[in-house]
């Protein structure tokens, strides 16, 4: 549907993007997830044909979108963007969403028609005739998808819908993106800076860093199989370790961290470098002289809570066993089991459950 | 003070009794401001619009060049414009000095420079991310401009009203350029002057009542004009029709 190739970005002496190379699919929901100030709203923009690229090529659909302004107005009327801060426009709800109908010059029976669905499926249909500048900040971001959706666009661009909203509001704009794609097929790049968001809501997620691409994949490679240290940190792998291979037979290797030894699934050979990747909540957690079941759990570390931090309904528990381990335990789990500052655990973790990726230093 | 309330007493009387000459003067002076000022905001609204819209080498400046103008004093508009206008002045053969259309001429070049500034910032104090909205919409550039020339227009009404105000109140241009001249371009800031400097205080302060009332009724007039048009604008994209 949309080919991005060698695309950059380069603006008040600056580099915002560079070297983008990316394809979204037809009918996909594709996040790009990234920290704030990484180039995410800069690649909307591009691909919603805002802003000229400095280099590079945006393909739409076959077509190249540089070729002319006529062209670039054409592919633009075949998506529509959301952008993080909502513009309403000084008239009611229903004008605003009524503005990419008329700016293409469609029959006014056709545009109240039209209106009055899109906003039935935000619903926002007894709010039609208010001035659109009342409206709270989720009735606005409503009104815009709304008014994205009115013109039935191919591709729709969210940049940050739920930056700025509360979690009743979030669940609300979150629902009404899969209803919009369940109904109209509609392929939606979305961006967001909450990894949790991005896992909700995607087919395929694209990582951005420092502007530029760093990893391209299903949910479980993103969060599971990240191809760096910063894409880990950012999908919420607490622990990284660095260690060394010291024995692998047909993968199934041993690498010794400090004085404790993983067994880990990696083909990497021994005497590599590596860094082993392991989520929160893959390590769990037992009393020194509680049992762990012993033929799925093959690492076992004893080591000393040095810190729990409240994380909503869990705790965060960071074991010290001469490195560091992060597990996120339930707070009833916490409570069971006494688990406190200072106190002696086993930490468990499946060899399966650590990435393995040969250290690059 | 009782000169002052005598003369108080006497202007109303001047006003009631509708004195010819006190009206003669009032109307001439509404012609040529409201004439000033509906060239300007034909010439200002444009030319805000192309300023703001494109971006040039210089742009700033000759912002900041517009701004400076606001403040210029009308005498000294007033002297420029003799000279051109003067027998042996460049455009003195179209006869234009002592008339009324050379004092329209005047107002209109004393107020473009407040208009258009005023323009320039009506349209960028538009949220930028309204120009995205309506671009990611699909909007052409022609219609980007005319909706955000909507969305300020009660800020570029605003320019026009402070316009016309600073035209119905000068006095520099229409004393040097319509030169005073009683029945024909005696406007109510000069009769002011004129009538206070020879003590007839009745008719200065029944012009000067006249003028308040006359600025008093444009701004109350705009004012419904611009509840109009955003009512007009609401019907027109689907609004409220009660």
């Amino acid at each position: 549907m949309i080919r991005i190739a060698d695309l950059s970005r380069r603006a008040g002496g600056k580099t915002i993007l560079e070297s983008i190379d990316l394809e979204i699919h037809r009918g996909e929901i594709f996040t790009i997830i990234g920290p704030s100030g990484s180039g995410k709203t800069t690649l909307l923009r591009l691909i919603d044909l805002l802003d000229m690229p400095t280099t590079g090529t945006i393909i739409f659909d076959g077509t190249d979108t540089a070729a002319s302004n006529t062209v670039r107005l054409s592919i633009r009327r075949r998506m529509a963007m959301v952008f993080q801060k909502p513009a309403v426009l000084n008239t009611t709800v229903a004008g605003n969403v009524a503005f990419g109908l008329k700016f293409r010059g469609r029959e006014k029976s056709e545009i109240d028609a039209r209106v009055h669905e899109a906003l039935d499926i935000v619903g926002l249909l007894h709010l039609a005739d208010r001035k659109a500048i009342t409206l709270s900040g989720g009735e606005m971001q409503r009104v815009a998808i709304a008014r994205a959706l009115v013109t039935r666009p191919e591709v729709l661009l969210l940049d940050e819908p739920t930056a700025n909203l509360d979690p009743v509001n979030t669940e609300l704009i979150e629902n009404l993106i899969k209803h919009i794609h369940q109904r109209f097929h509609t392929t939606i790049v979305l961006s967001t800076h909450d990894m949790v968001q991005g896992q909700r809501l995607a087919d395929r997620i694209g990582v951005i860093m420092d502007g530029r691409i760093v990893q391209v994949g299903s949910l479980h490679d993103i969060f599971y199989r990240p191809q760096g240290k910063d894409i880990a940190r950012f999908v919420g792998i607490d622990t990284i370790l660095k260690g060394v291979v010291e024995s692998n037979e047909e993968g199934h290797a041993r690498v010794s961290v400090g004085n404790a030894v993983f067994e880990v699934l990696t083909p990497c050979r021994p005497g590599t470098q590596v860094s082993l990747f392991i989520r929160p909540e893959e390590v769990t957690i037992a009393p020194k002289d509680g049992e762990l079941p012993k033929t799925s759990v093959r690492n076992q570390l004893t080591g000393t809570i040095t810190k729990m931090v409240p994380f909503g309904p869990f705790v965060r528990t960071t074991i010290d066993f001469g490195s560091s381990l992060t597990a996120l335990v339930t707070r009833r789990s916490a409570d069971e089991l006494s688990l406190a500052v200072g106190m002696t655990v086993i930490a468990g973790v499946k060899a399966t459950a650590i990435h393995v990726i040969p250290d690059s230093g | 003070m009782s000169e002052i309330v005598s003369g108080f007493l006497q202007a109303i009387n001047l006003i009631v009794s509708l004195n010819p000459e006190v009206m003669q003067i009032a109307a001439l002076s509404l012609f040529v401001s409201l004439a000033a000022t509906i060239i300007a905001a034909v010439i200002s609204i444009p030319l805000g619009g192309l300023i703001h819209f494109h971006e040039f080498r210089g742009k700033r400046i000759l912002i900041i060049l517009i701004q400076t103008l606001y403040s210029v004093p009308t005498v000294v508009v007033g002297l420029v414009l003799y000279l051109f206008l003067s027998r042996d002045g460049p455009i003195g053969i179209f006869g234009l000095l002592f008339t009324p259309e050379g004092m329209i001429l005047g107002q209109t070049l004393l107020i473009i420079p407040i208009m258009t500034g005023l323009v320039i910032a009506a349209l960028g104090g538009v949220d930028r991310n309204i120009s995205d909205t309506l671009i990611s919409l699909g909007a052409t550039g022609f219609q980007t401009i005319v909706q955000i020339v909507r969305e300020a227009r009660l800020a570029i009404l605003s320019a026009v009203v402070l316009g016309f105000g600073r035209a119905i109140s000068e006095v520099g241009v229409a004393m040097m350029i319509g030169g005073n001249i009683r029945g024909a371009t005696r406007v109510l800031t000069t009769a002011i002057a004129l009538q206070t400097g020879i003590g007839d205080f009745p008719l200065s302060i029944a012009l000067g009542i006249i003028l308040l009332g006359i600025a008093l009724i444009v701004v109350i007039i705009l004012n419904l004009i611009t509840s109009g048009l955003s009512f007009e604008s609401q019907v027109a994209l689907g609004g409220p029709r009660t």
